[in-house]
């Protein structure tokens, strides 16, 4: 193994931690809010810290190895993807800590006829699929089975959009103000579940592209 | 095309070094020629001015044509070739001459004795070879008082001033430091417009920097010629990748 592929073993090792320390961030993020738990929402604001430093870390390692080694073909893709690989993740990051922060900042469970009515279960089951199916794609470098995210994301889309008009009959009949400040909040995760979807995609596209040499940004048909 | 290489097979005796290589270069394009010590990519250059004619055991075999004459025919001027076909060495090889007399041997050689032409020919020569503004005032001096970079772009000039219209060019930086080697860069660079380059070198970022195509070559075999910017991002054949990323062998 010649110094490259050492720096390159490195960089992979390091990703794929915070791929799953991410991962991990976002598991708390919905039993916190499943199981209604405060300590372990403030848990996953307080591990923020945490992803942001392996965002640090690999993006000075990417400069590092771009600098030194000029790298080229697979080797160049792989660097290249991880910059973009590195930046999504720890927004995916951002937005567990920030559906926590909510869930802490809340006293009273959230309605759970409204939860039902937004496909809240369905939606965070996708988006736990999706991160499980990263992982181990990403670990493999198996393409086939990225790809799947495709159609799951397209799945979020349709529940956040299906949120807008759920939402709006609730605040045509709901006279409650802590209840409609509730509706307000879990509209906001809804949006952040979706975003992490898109983020997830994101990656996903990035392992074809450093894999396969294939640009799939912004196509259509991507699955 | 200016030049088309057709199943081109060379061998030392009875060692074959070039197994068939079939490959096509533009006009005013520079092509990179890449591939482990061996690999026959030098074997190749000296093929297209028929400078392994003067090793008495090669032998070469299919067709090369430049601008759509077999350069191999019988009837071909090896002199006249090697006019056309300009060639720069790894090691810069300026003659025990003046700055001047190095760049004006050539024309004298060829039979030019008109001292205005000569003169003019040969500032032309080493503005080319972007080298007059440090050796303008200096013609008359040694060849050899100049650095190694300086004397690589003499030699530059010394084959331009014969007016060829391809230059081969063997590991031209590989001697050089790194300012000089930038400077024959932007040199290879400007020279496009009105030559067809050829280089052979062992620098991969001089070839990503330097050419528009990128041929690789392994044990006798063009393995893989396109575009290089698509062979250094995107090579399709296993063994460039495992070459250009360090993995070989």
């Amino acid at each position: 193994m010649n110094l490259l592929e050492n720096e390159l073993g490195d960089l992979k090792t390091e990703l794929m931690e915070m791929t799953s320390m991410v991962k991990e961030q976002m598991e708390k993020t919905i039993k916190a809010f499943n199981t209604f738990d405060h300590q372990l929402a403030e848990e996953v604001v307080s591990n923020e810290k945490r992803v942001n430093g392996y965002e640090l870390n690999i993006d000075s390692k990417c400069e590092h190895i771009l600098a030194l080694f000029s790298p080229v073909a697979i080797d160049l893709r792989f660097v290249l993807a991880s910059i973009k690989m590195v930046s999504d993740l720890e927004r995916i990051g951002d937005n567990a800590e920030g559906i926590s922060s909510y869930i802490a900042r809340f006293e009273k469970p959230f309605d759970k006829e409204l939860l039902e009515r937004l496909r809240f279960k369905e939606m965070t089951e996708a988006v736990l699929e999706m991160l499980d199916i990263l992982v181990d794609s990403f670990e493999a470098d198996n393409t086939k089975l990225v790809r799947t995210v495709f159609a799951k994301d397209d799945f979020l889309d349709e529940i956040n959009f299906s949120a807008n008009q759920v939402l709006a009959e609730y605040f045509r009949t709901c006279d409650d103000p802590e209840k409609i400040t509730q509706a307000i909040y879990l509209l906001t995760m809804i949006r952040k579940f979706e975003r992490t979807g898109d983020y997830i995609t994101n990656i996903a596209e990035e392992i074809i592209f450093y894999v396969k040499a294939k640009v799939l940004k912004h196509k259509k048909n991507k699955a | 095309m200016k030049i088309e290489a057709n199943n081109v097979r060379v061998s030392y005796g009875s060692e074959q070094v070039l197994k068939g290589i079939t490959m096509s270069i533009k006009k005013n394009t520079v092509t990179a020629f890449i591939g482990p010590s061996g690999c026959g990519k030098s074997t190749f250059l000296r093929c297209f001015n028929r400078m392994n004619d003067l090793i008495e055991t090669c032998k070469v075999e299919g067709e090369i044509m430049i601008d759509e004459s077999d350069i191999y025919h019988p009837k071909v001027n090896i002199n006249e070739l090697r006019k056309s076909v300009g060639m720069v060495f790894q090691k810069p090889n300026p003659f025990p001459k003046s700055i001047f007399e190095n760049v004006a041997y050539g024309l004298r050689i060829n039979g030019v004795t008109n001292k205005k032409y000569i003169e003019e020919k040969v500032e032309w020569a080493i503005k080319q070879a972007a080298l007059w503004d440090e050796v303008k005032d200096k013609l008359k001096k040694s060849a050899f008082a100049l650095s190694g970079g300086q004397q690589q772009r003499l030699c530059i000039a010394r084959a331009l001033a014969v007016e060829p219209s391809i230059l081969l060019m063997d590991e031209p930086a590989s001697a050089l430091d790194p300012i000089s080697t930038t400077k024959i860069e932007e040199l290879i660079y400007n020279l496009k417009a009105s030559y067809t380059i050829i280089i052979v070198t062992h620098n991969m970022q001089q070839a990503t920097r330097t050419s528009d195509k990128t041929a690789f070559f392994y044990m006798g075999d063009l393995i893989e010629y396109d575009d290089t910017r698509t062979l250094f991002t995107n090579p399709k054949k296993q063994k460039t990748q495992n070459y250009i990323t360090g993995r070989f062998g």
